[in-house]
């Protein structure tokens, strides 16, 4: 039985469903992230785990319990606000200690899991400081901490980096990693930051309009998306218009590749612009034109125009240079390389 | 760095400049008239005399010696703490439910909130005086109820200065305190429920010391104007139950006894002052490590 099942979630304000029927399962220990762009549900789908917002539809059950008539302040989660909600006019150490004097754990045991979890997150010796005196990095450990120390059975977590400058907020990313892996806690990330979703999760869970569009391992999602909305989400790419056989191949001009199944006419792949390559005059391809060239130190970003699309490329730095803005190219790709996306083009992103 | 104005002024003397005209008018308008009053403090008087410009400490003598005016004095401190005490328990919750309501309710109530503050404070003491009077609305709802057999005496009477005070003076309370609500964080009660707090301990812990600087503020500001009010004592203490300010008033426009009503007037002002730059020092004292 998986720890987490959300069933059939939804929630409306108005007539507007801000999620409509979510289904997701979370596994012990699992690093789950909820990803999509802003008013896309993923705040309303953490509140509603929390106990803060009303289900209008569906279920959440945490290990087969189901939590509908559970307060908040039964659910036992830990919980990282993006503002970090800590308590000002307490120190570190009494906003950590909080929970767990809620709990009447007795002061011994309380001083103790408050040192410890204070060293859990780097910030030994700052028990006495008051929030309003530290950088928004240490408030955010202090929430961190203040959320793990109550040891609780879901860490919730609604864009606890955002408000971190970019390098404190990498340096953040790999210490909440280490720190969830240390302690094991289920974690749910909310973000609509692609490239921390995947520097962090396990699994994503690709949202948009309240709908899951798809879940899966960072690598397996980004590598292979299942709607144009998520290839352009998640990353860069490129959508392109192939022929189709309707039996195992596409083809665009000279390249053609085999796959498992592909429809009858034109069809519309995905392809990572990194896994676009420069193929020989002679060598299967198809011709495009370099309309731009932007050096970006460990790689080129390249646009170009084809007949099947336009295209960004990624062109490693690897001494070997770069085709000039104007010049015409051969371009290629392998077969597994594509996403073969839906062919309803009212998934959200046009081509 | 050159100024481009028509004429320069030496950098240093700008702030000076710019400040000078509402300085002055400061000066004239509350420096001048205030000194006036201090000054007349010192000066004799007699019943066929009149003012005689003569230093004297005799007024000043007679307020530390005279049991009446020490009672009068007292009986200020009395209700204005009273009063202050009033709209914090009343005011408190209030603005915490007003800051909870939706949009559209919370500038309904806040109408009803500032309401007394629209309506010229005679008409609206004088209404008390009909409400609280032996034969007003409350006296017979009261015996109506069957709660009480003969009315309640308010009028002239310090409870009914204080209810018709704290009602004029509760919505600097309310203002106050709504501000500092205001400034906590959105999430701040969810983290507590989180962190397993039911609503009351939330209160307790979380939101009640988050706004006891508005508290101290808006009690400032109450006491300051209950200690100083007049229109509320004169019309529901009348000449029996008379306050630092009647007693200032009756002095000046009854007695004549202006050098005395100056007394009563400077002493009242510096009380003041130093209870609120007094409190003031506490509340910053003890709350600078948290609030800035
Ligand atoms: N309290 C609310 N009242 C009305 N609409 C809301 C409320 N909270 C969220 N919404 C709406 O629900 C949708 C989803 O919001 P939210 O879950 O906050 O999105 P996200 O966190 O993904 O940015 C948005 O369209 C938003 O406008
Ligand atoms: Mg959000």
């Amino acid at each position: 039985m998986s720890h987490l099942v959300l069933e059939g979630l939804g929630k409306s304000y108005g007539s507007v469903a801000a999620v409509d029927g979510l289904d997701l399962s979370v596994e012990r220990g699992e690093f789950v992230s909820l990803l999509g762009p802003s008013g896309c549900g993923k705040t309303t789908t953490l509140q509603m785990i929390a106990g803060f917002a009303t289900v209008d539809r569906g279920r959440i059950l945490l290990d087969g319990q189901d939590l509908g008539h559970v307060p908040p302040s039964k659910r036992g989660l830990g919980i990282v606000f993006q503002s970090y909600a800590l308590f000002p006019h307490m120190t570190v150490a009494e906003n950590i200690a909080f929970g767990l004097e809620m709990r009447r754990i007795d002061k011994a045991e309380r001083e103790k899991r408050t040192l410890d979890a204070m060293a859990l997150v780097g910030l030994k010796g700052f028990s006495d400081r008051y929030p309003r005196r530290m950088s928004g990095g240490q408030q955010q450990r202090v929430a961190l901490a203040r959320a793990l120390v109550i040891k609780p059975a879901l860490l919730l977590l609604d864009e606890p980096l955002s408000n971190l400058d970019a390098k404190l907020r990498e340096e953040m990313q790999g210490e909440l990693r280490q720190i969830q892996r240390s302690v094991g806690t289920t974690t749910i990330l909310v973000t609509h930051d692609q490239q921390e979703a995947m520097a962090l999760s396990d699994r994503i869970v690709l949202m948009n309009h309240g709908r899951v569009e798809q879940i899966g391992a960072p690598d397996s999602v980004y590598g292979a998306p299942s709607t144009s909305f998520v290839a352009h989400f998640l990353g860069k790419t490129n959508v392109l218009t192939a022929t189709g056989d309707g039996a195992g191949v596409i083809g665009i001009e000279a390249l053609s590749l085999c796959l498992p199944a592909v429809p009858r006419g034109l069809v519309r792949i995905a392809v990572r612009p990194e896994r676009l390559v420069f193929a020989a005059a002679d060598a299967p391809g198809f011709q495009a034109r370099i309309i731009s060239c932007v050096f970006q130190g460990a790689h080129w970003l390249l646009g170009a125009e084809s007949a099947a699309g336009k295209l960004t490329i990624i062109r490693h730095n690897d001494g070997a240079g770069v085709p000039a803005e104007g010049e015409s190219v051969r371009l290629a790709f392998a077969a597994g390389d594509v996403s073969i996306l839906p062919q309803d083009l009212s998934d959200g992103v046009a081509p | 760095m050159t100024l481009a104005a028509p004429f320069a002024l030496p950098q240093r003397a700008t702030p000076y400049a710019l400040t000078g005209p509402a300085l002055l008018v400061f000066l004239g308008l509350v420096i001048i008239p205030l000194g006036m009053t201090v000054l007349l403090s010192f000066y004799d008087w007699g019943q066929y005399k009149g003012i005689v410009p003569e230093f004297t400490l005799k007024n000043w003598l007679e307020i530390a010696t005279d049991s009446y005016f020490f009672e009068i004095f007292l009986r200020t401190f009395r209700i204005s703490v009273l009063v202050t005490l009033a709209t914090i328990l009343i005011g408190v919750p209030e603005a915490y439910i007003l800051n909870r309501m939706s949009p559209a309710w919370r500038s309904a109530f806040l109408l009803v909130v500032i309401g007394p503050l629209l309506v010229s404070v005679v008409a609206r003491t004088l209404g008390w005086a009909l409400l609280l009077g032996s034969t007003g609305l409350v006296n017979q709802g009261l015996i109506a109820l069957g709660l009480i057999s003969t009315p309640l005496e308010f009028m002239f009477t310090e409870t009914g200065v204080v209810i018709a005070l704290t009602h004029v003076l509760i919505p600097f309370m309310i203002l106050a305190v709504w501000a500092s609500l205001q400034r906590l964080d959105p999430q701040i009660e969810n983290a507590a429920s989180s962190l397993g707090a039911g609503s009351l301990t939330i209160w307790r812990r979380v939101i009640l010391p988050q706004v006891v600087p508005g508290i101290l503020s808006g009690s400032i500001i109450v006491f300051a104007l209950a200690a100083s009010a007049f229109a509320s004592p004169a019309i529901i203490g009348g000449r029996r139950l008379k306050v630092a300010s009647t007693l200032a008033y009756d002095e000046f426009l009854n007695t004549l006894n202006w050098p005395l009503g100056a007394a009563v007037a400077t002493l009242l002002l510096v009380a003041l002052v130093l209870i609120i730059v007094g409190s003031n020092r506490l509340v910053e004292r003890r709350y600078a490590q948290v609030f800035e």
